[in-house]
């Protein structure tokens, strides 16, 4: 166990691209935790997508021994955070682990939206944070405009910000000195009763779970048996150690250490993040503050391209929730796809995340379904029921009004396309809070409904302003406003899985495009093809696909037989792989495309 | 559903032979059929090669009645008459011919062959098929043909005078073509005393010239959907007004003119391919075979003469393949199939798909035969989807 005074604990906070991953190498390089000959670009994210996308979804540590300057040994533990804003809960649970913070910005772009979302977690958490300017090696750098603009925005000294290239190394010895000079060392007490809180934790296929934990109080000890506050569940500690980053085994870790423990768990869904862990036997009686259970916010079906694989489906969703207690899952059945899954997530980035794992590592073609927020229905009978999938939507005649989720999103855009960004918030039935500027760059700040920015807000706020804008968010509450459902018929028959809660202001255009796309998207047929939307029974936009004149191959004599008879037979294979609805087939692309909207 | 195809299901469709002559004095740029230029022919290696491999085929369907014979290429009307009547002398020594035997080949309209045509009809041939293709010289030159409109004219009387039965092919929906110019032209064509025509849509194969050219982006003035749709229902109005029946997707004829031949691959029937790229399918102690042969011309001839036998092994034809090939083959025909032969092969007449699509006007409603009707026709490939869909 080391003394209290001689750990130190911090996190990296950072902007997707800003360098936090190359930093956190070089950390873990410079101090020889790991061998040059072992060392890997971005050593922390080891999924693949992970590693594609350049965001962390789990939390992990590095446990780094550094000899500062002044001759003493120090233990300084490294936690990486999940960046993004679906991960706020986890961000703020990881922030409450440590101690400070390293603020690493980009010095040739300045803060981003992401950066202040997960600066505001770390001030929440009483940290000491020191600025980290970096990339000094490009000709695009800007220390002193960017160290003004992080007093600014952000509202903290920036005079002593710290100026890195994390490429070329210059700056790394520098920053390992101020994370012991400058941070605070933990506090807590070794002979209090154990306090540790759950940090993160993941599945193993041969350890089991996993769990990361920060000792508060106390000591914890192989062998241990310990109680899980949240449920009530007792566990024998048999496997303990640290991050280096490959597991180190140790006998007990003490007050301000961050490591590991298994104990034989077999679901994550047992282990909560924020979770207090205590001893079974003298244990503390008051849990640490803040524990919340994982909530889903974002909704949408999966069903399997193929039908015969739902059966695949069910066991890699199985498999994902193993690891992920966040993603909530049900069976559903549509009239129109089949057996399926409802799944609930945190937001759009982790929906995608399962979305491509499921499609990549299980080789599973999926269809996914518009994504829903959650409604709260008011009847008129005075019940209130939670609206997680439009199919569901009841009567309107037993329905008193309906409450959408808002929130509250911060965007920062140069200047050149603030007008576009206001125009995009405006079309999505947003409310202006803020406008501010920070040099040459605008920081707006809306009241947005949550189901129009879970359709491809972000995508589109991209494309305008060329990739240029950064955008963050947090949920805010739930609001009354005028929601209907809209259905899609295809040749009369409504197909639910494209059906959708729109504002009713919105229901014409969103109606309007969405049959205009799909008159594109399906294939013509031998009859013609009415495709309509409509509000309850009121149609509000039609289409008509017109019939396939001609389809009709010229020659066919004794020498094609066994040609033409394989080609129908391929055809007949393509034609599973669309959707039939009544007599009329869609293909898959038709749903992934007709949910994107183009205005 | 049955795994078995009744054994005498193929006398539903009756008994023929094809002989394949695989050269042509220059290769048309839309053909994806089997045929080669070539400078020298050795007529009798072919000959040798053609009579003994009808020997071989004879004798596995001995006692079958021969009900037609197809000299189809390639361009057979190449071949000299003496080598025609050969083969068709082994032919008449192998099997018992029907008294109505057809014995077509296919020829070119030009000045050269219609000089061998006296000397096919000497043979036996009763009945040619003319590949005019066109009526305009312009195009007959963009699909590659080597004759005139004038040239065709001369052949067809010449060949009307020395056959009982003259069908010639036309292509339509050609490049820039317009739905007045194929009317003008289709016109022409009924004006002139034929019994049998086979009205072609100009269909853009993968592996041809034309093919290439459209993969490249190089070939324009193809109709739209629409025109394409416009131009097939005017033929089948035009064709009908004058009297020629379309009695399948593309051939139209007098009554009792229609191809005894074709219908035989239209409903099924056995029949025997011979020469390079030849298939056939063969009813033989219950099992239905798929026949076919080596392509290279040089392949297959010298493949016979070391081996006595120019085929490829043989592809067991399954029951639910036969089911495929008895719609996809028999749809094609305007009296379409019987239901009891659809019956005694697993086909249920009545399952829903097909009384929908009967409902929607494409298949007739009809308690002897499964048809297709006149709106159906244009949409076949549809239909044929649907009947088929698992």
């Amino acid at each position: 166990m080391t003394d209290l005074s001689h750990i130190r604990n911090f996190s990296i906070v950072a902007h997707i691209d800003h360098g936090k991953s190359t930093l956190a190498d070089r950390l873990i390089q410079s101090t020889g935790t790991v061998a040059d000959r072992d060392m890997k670009a971005q050593m922390l994210d080891s999924m693949d997508i992970e590693r594609e996308r350049g965001i962390t979804i789990k939390a992990q540590t590095v446990r780094i021994d550094y000899k500062a300057d002044n001759g003493e040994m120090y233990v300084l533990n490294l936690i990486d955070t999940p960046g993004h804003v679906d991960f706020a809960y986890e961000v703020s649970r990881s922030m409450r682990a440590v101690e400070g913070s390293l603020l690493v910005v980009d010095s040739t772009q300045g803060v981003e939206a992401q950066t202040l979302a997960n600066v505001y977690h770390a001030l929440d958490a009483d940290h000491e944070i020191v600025p980290v300017l970096n990339k000094i090696d490009l000709p695009a750098s800007e220390c002193d405009r960017v160290a003004a603009q992080i007093e600014d925005v952000i509202g903290i000294d920036a005079s002593q910000a710290i100026r890195v290239s994390a490429k070329t190394g210059v700056g790394i010895k520098e920053t390992l000195e101020a994370v012991v000079h400058r941070l605070p060392a933990p506090k807590g007490d070794r002979d209090a009763p154990l306090k540790a809180m759950l940090v993160d934790s993941w599945y193993d296929s041969y350890l089991g779970v996993v769990v990361l934990v920060r000792i508060i109080d106390g000591v914890l000890k192989l062998k241990d048996r310990v109680r899980f506050m949240s449920n009530d569940t007792v566990h024998l500690i048999d496997r303990l150690g640290v991050f280096k980053p490959g597991m180190l085994p140790m006998d007990q870790l003490g007050p301000g250490e961050i490591g590991f423990f298994t104990a034989q768990i077999k679901e994550v869904r047992d282990t909560r993040v924020g979770d207090t862990i205590t001893s079974e036997r003298k244990g503390a009686t008051q849990a640490l503050p803040g524990f919340k259970p994982a909530q889903p916010v974002v909704f949408c079906g999966l069903f399997p391209v193929d039908s015969s694989e739902f059966e695949d489906l069910r066991n890699a969703i199985d498999k994902l929730a193993l690891n992920d207690a966040s993603f909530s899952f049900e069976m559903e059945t549509s009239a129109a796809l089949g057996f399926g899954f409802r799944c609930g997530f945190l937001g759009l980035l982790h929906l995608e995340v399962i979305r491509d794992r499921i499609e990549r590592e299980y080789n599973i073609d999926l269809i996914t379904t518009a994504p829903s927020v959650v409604y709260h229905i008011f009847m008129k009978d005075g019940t209130q029921q939670d609206l997680h999938n439009p199919a569901d939507m009841p009567d309107l005649t037993f329905v008193d009004h309906i409450e959408e989720p808002r929130i509250k999103a911060t965007i920062l855009v140069p200047d050149e396309y603030l007008g576009d960004v206001l125009k995009l918030c405006q079309d999505r039935r947003g409310v202006q809070l803020d406008l501010t500027y920070a040099g040459s760059r605008a920081m707006v700040v809306y009241d947005l409904p949550l189901n129009e920015v879970v359709f491809d807000f972000y995508d589109r706020l991209k494309s305008v302003t060329k990739g240029y804008a950064s955008f963050d968010y947090n949920l805010t509450g739930y609001q009354e406003d005028n929601l209907v459902k809209m259905s899609l018929l295809v040749n009369d028959e409504p197909v639910d899985a494209l059906s959708m809660m729109v504002h009713r202001d919105r229901a014409e255009m969103r109606g309007r495009a969405m049959v205009e796309k799909l008159k594109e998207l399906i294939p013509r047929h031998m009859f013609k093809i009415p495709i309509q939307a409509a509000i309850g029974g009121k149609v509000i936009a039609r289409e008509t696909l017109s019939a396939l004149r001609k389809d009709v191959t010229a020659k066919c004599y004794g020498g094609d037989a066994t040609r033409k008879r394989k080609l129908l037979d391929k055809q007949k294979a393509g034609k599973k792989k669309m959707r039939q609805f009544g007599s009329v087939n869609i293909p898959q692309e038709a749903f992934i495309s007709a949910l994107k909207m183009d205005s | 559903m049955p795994d078995f195809i009744p054994a005498d299901d193929w006398r539903s469709g009756g008994f023929g032979l094809y002989l394949h002559w695989p050269f042509c004095k220059a290769k048309c740029p839309y053909c994806d059929f089997n045929s080669h230029v070539v400078a020298n022919i050795d007529e009798a290696r072919w000959e040798a090669a053609y009579l003994s491999e009808i020997k071989r085929l004879a004798a596995q369907t001995e006692g079958r009645v021969l009900q037609s014979v197809f000299f189809g290429g390639g361009t057979p009307s190449m071949m000299s008459p003496d080598l025609v009547d050969s083969i068709l002398r082994q032919i008449r020594a192998s099997w018992p011919a029907a008294n109505d035997i057809e014995i077509t080949l296919e020829a070119n309209p030009t000045s050269v062959e219609a000089g061998r045509f006296a000397g096919y009809r000497d043979a036996g041939v009763n009945r040619v098929s003319l590949g005019v293709q066109a009526l305009n010289d312009g195009d007959l030159r963009r699909l590659g043909r080597m004759h005139s409109a004038q040239e065709a004219y001369t052949a067809f009387d010449i060949a009307r005078s020395v056959f009982d039965r003259v069908s010639f092919d036309l292509i339509y929906a050609r490049q820039d073509q317009s739905l007045a110019d194929w009317k003008s032209e289709l016109s022409q064509a009924l004006s002139m005393a034929v019994d049998h025509l086979s009205l072609y849509q100009l269909t853009i194969e993968d592996g041809t010239v034309f093919g290439a050219r459209a993969a490249a982006g190089h070939l324009s003035g193809l109709p739209s959907d629409d025109l394409g749709a416009d131009l097939y229902l005017m033929t089948q109005d035009m064709c009908g007004a004058a009297g020629f029946d379309g009695y399948e997707v593309s051939n139209h004829a007098r009554p009792g003119a229609s191809s005894i031949h074709n219908r035989i691959y239209w409903q099924s029937g056995d029949y025997v391919g011979i020469g390079p790229g030849a298939q056939g399918r063969l009813t033989l102690d219950d099992t239905r075979w798929s026949t076919s042969t080596p392509l290279a011309p040089t392949t297959w001839l010298s493949q016979v003469e070391r081996t006595g036998m120019g085929e490829d092994p043989r592809d067991i034809v399954s029951a639910g393949d036969h089911r495929t090939e008895l719609l996809l083959m028999g749809l094609r025909l305007r009296e379409g199939l019987d239901k009891a032969r659809l019956a005694a092969n697993g086909i249920d007449t009545d399952a829903k798909r097909i009384r929908d699509l009967i409902h929607l006007g494409f298949v007739a409603d009809d308690a002897e035969r499964l048809r297709v009707t006149d709106a159906g026709r244009p949409v076949l490939n549809g239909v044929l989807r649907e009947i088929l869909a698992d």
